[in-house]
């Protein structure tokens, strides 16, 4: 496991090169983080995803759409393994994180949740304090040696996820007691100072206010210079404003996916066309 | 008389409840529609159920009360004047007149007994048919004001809330009245046992609180040993906290462990007919745990002490310790088992996507946020310890030892105030007195006890929504 510092001392220098070629493309074609292949995912008897194979590009907002229950957040939940809480919910297929098998038995689900973070609908910070909800990713993986390099990474996290100048007077205060907006970039915080390759945010501004969503969904915005983000969301206009590529799910099927631009001005398929235009969800 | 009054009381209520509601009904209908009622039928009849109910209960208090007064006075008119006047004398004639009057005694060639009872019973008789006729009277009173106000606009459903809402603030009040009555009548005999200037042989409050020997017998025979040193305390609060030690060493981390256990690990299958089996352990009678300890549980650790070169006692405080704490198992685990699962999921699963273990979430982010609920239950089951009786009685023995020693017998607050209390006492001895100021003290202990887990879980709770 890395320190933080140096994954941030890395990322720094990706964003130096590319800074200092500038006669390359404006948009590097990204490497694939994620690669999804025949996945499918039941829950008892319920076919919940059927046969998904997708490509995730690194360093770029991915948004799932679809109406509801057509399993976008089954299967964003499955590529960090946190469907296997729930007893009854199968998957198979193969599912690559920089091309290692994340359903490989030999792999430590502990470790890939470390790799592959989440955001949740409901912002979820622990009843503990803003410094303490920041510092346990980083306190249980053992990313910090001293009590001053735990210090920084909380700071680093905290201005990443654009909360600190609003909370570094009050840092030992509960983390509950936050507004809703805030708690959730709290929870950002709290994913990003682990240092993940993945970011899975699972519907993050469904329970905030508009104000609260634009601050969330500008930080989604500048987080993907660092990390390979993947969103659910209900708002057809979120995907449009914050993803590059998206990915249209109905009934358990991957219908489309692609472009951000394309998926929204010139749909392959009726049935996107149909959702995008709101004849159904 | 009474039983005639309280069947009547209730027949008469749902009488009012069921008239008052059809003549509602009856009054809608008539309206056609036309006018719209503030109150459903319902109400109206909830509210001349009212109407009835309340009168007639006054009625019962009040005439058993005067009842029950004016009957004796008519009976004891028979006797001598000085009869009324003595508390003596007086209780046995009016135990004479029962005995008559149930037919146990006879009033042969005693003229004025039977005038007495005769004199007695007529009254009983024409009060309980006053009261009779009057909550009649009374409840047809009550159905006539109610139907009378069987009108649109009046509000029956506020009015009959109001008396709901006063019916609750008396229960309640009748449970804190009852609590702090027997804190005073304790408070009181306590200060008999201290300050009371005609009782012999009393102690200081310092001889008590700080004494280091136990022996109340020395109140009674003079011969027994130095008034002075008989009622010192420590020894037996001693004795209790050791026992108590014990029983929550054991029962702490068996319980809060298998509370983990079963709210984090376990199947659903597995909890299902696991947590039932933990709770009938809660429901076995202390008397039976009481002989487990002192037949089985006792020559046990005797034994395997002799056999390790140690010298136990037949009634150590180490097994009435241990089986004390099987008996709080379920307390603990049964209560920490309900707040761990009252934690939301959604923490576990913040701590989860962190790349937390399972016991990395458990200890870092659930048991903290159900804090205050296990300390709860740990004082529920400390104080259910330090009360208990039936088992130290039997396992831990009598002897009011100073030891901290587990394998020698110690004796506990509540096993000498029961062994003050059983048989025929004097109640002005201070020996029987010594009972409610260990009552009382022992009381202050639990308080102290809660109070200071009260601070505890408010300093340290994390607080979720």
């Amino acid at each position: 496991m890395q320190s933080v510092e140096k994954g941030l001392s890395m990322d720094m220098a990706t964003q130096n090169a590319s800074l200092a070629q500038p006669l390359a493309p404006a948009v590097a074609a990204p490497s694939t983080k994620v690669v999804a292949r025949d996945v499918n995912v039941y829950y008892g008897e319920k076919h919940a995803i059927k046969n998904v194979s997708i490509d995730i590009p690194d360093n770029s907002v991915t948004a799932f759409i679809g109406p509801s229950g057509c399993g976008k957040s089954t299967f964003l939940r499955s590529i960090n393994r946190m469907n296997d809480t729930i007893p009854i919910c199968r998957v198979n297929g193969r599912i690559e994180l920089e091309g290692q098998d994340i359903y490989d038995p030999r792999l430590d689900v502990v470790q890939l949740h470390a790799r592959v973070g989440m955001v949740f609908q409901k912002p979820n910070p622990f009843p503990k304090s803003i410094y303490e909800n920041v510092a346990y990713g980083p306190r249980i993986h053992g990313l910090a040696a001293s009590k001053t390099e735990l210090d920084e990474i909380v700071q680093t996290s905290l201005i990443k996820a654009g909360l600190f100048n609003e909370v570094k007077d009050r840092l030992n205060d509960t983390g509950t007691g936050l507004s809703g907006g805030q708690q959730q970039r709290l929870c950002i915080a709290r994913a990003i100072a682990v240092s993940p390759d993945v970011i899975l945010m699972d519907e993050p501004c469904s329970a905030l206010d508009p104000i609260a969503t634009a601050k969330v969904e500008e930080l989604i915005d500048e987080l993907r210079q660092n990390f390979c983000i993947i969103i659910v969301t209900h708002s057809m206009q979120q995907a449009a404003r914050v993803s590059q590529r998206t990915a249209f799910f109905h009934l358990g099927v991957l219908v489309e996916e692609g472009e951000t631009a394309q998926i929204f001005t010139n749909p392959q398929d009726k049935r996107t066309q149909d959702y995008i235009t709101g004849r159904f969800g | 008389m009474g039983a005639y009054y309280v069947a009547l009381t209730a027949f008469l209520v749902l009488a009012a409840f069921f008239y008052a509601r059809s003549r509602a009904v009856s009054a809608v209908a008539a309206s056609g529609g036309g006018v719209s009622f503030h109150s459903l039928p319902a109400y109206h009849g909830l509210y001349a159920a009212m109407c009835v109910l309340i009168p007639l209960l006054l009625i019962f208090v009040v005439g058993s009360i005067l009842t029950g007064k004016l009957a004796v006075d008519a009976g004891l008119a028979h006797f001598p004047a000085d009869v009324a006047a003595d508390a003596l004398k007086r209780g046995a004639a009016l135990r004479e007149i029962e005995n008559v009057i149930s037919g146990h005694g006879s009033a042969a060639g005693n003229d004025a007994l039977q005038r007495a009872a005769d004199a007695y019973t007529s009254m009983r008789a024409i009060g309980g048919w006053t009261m009779l006729v009057l909550g009649i009277a009374t409840a047809i009173g009550g159905i006539a004001h109610a139907t009378g106000r069987i009108r649109p606009d009046f509000r029956a459903r506020n009015n009959f809330e109001r008396f709901t809402q006063v019916v609750l603030a008396a229960s309640a009040t009748i449970a804190i009245l009852t609590t702090i009555g027997i804190v005073f009548s304790v408070l009181y005999e306590t200060g008999r046992f201290f300050f009371d200037p005609a009782l012999k042989g009393k102690p200081t409050i310092t001889q008590f609180l700080f004494g280091l020997e136990w022996n109340p017998q020395a109140a009674l025979r003079a011969d027994q040993g130095d008034i002075a040193t008989a009622f010192g305390f420590v020894p037996l609060l001693t004795g209790t906290l050791l026992i108590t030690l014990i029983a929550i060493a054991v029962a702490g981390p068996l319980g809060l462990f298998s509370a983990i256990y079963l709210s984090e690990y376990a199947t659903p299958r597995f909890r299902a007919w696991a947590k039932p089996i933990l709770e009938i352990l809660a429901g076995v009678p202390t008397v039976v745990l009481g002989f487990f300890a002192a037949l089985t549980v006792a020559p046990l650790i005797r034994g395997w002490g002799e056999a390790l070169g140690l010298n136990v006692a037949s009634e150590s405080a180490l097994a009435a310790g241990l089986v004390m704490g099987m008996m709080i198992i379920p307390f603990v685990s049964s209560l920490s088992d309900d707040v761990i699962n009252a934690v939301p999921q959604s923490l576990r699963d913040g701590a989860y996507a962190l790349g937390a273990t399972k016991s990395e979430t458990i200890k870092k982010v659930v048991l903290p946020a159900a804090l205050p609920g296990i300390v709860s239950a740990f004082m529920l089951a400390i104080s259910r310890a330090i009360g208990e009786t039936m088992i130290v009685v039997m396992a831990a023995g009598l002897a009011a030892n100073l030891t901290f020693n587990p394998l020698d017998a110690v004796t506990t607050i509540t096993v000498q105030i029961k062994t003050i209390l059983v048989g025929d006492q004097e109640f002005d001895s201070a020996k029987t007195l010594a009972a409610f100021a260990l009552g009382f003290v022992l009381f202050f202990v639990t308080l102290m006890l809660n109070y200071i887990a009260l601070r505890v879980v408010q300093k340290y709770r994390e607080q979720y929504d």
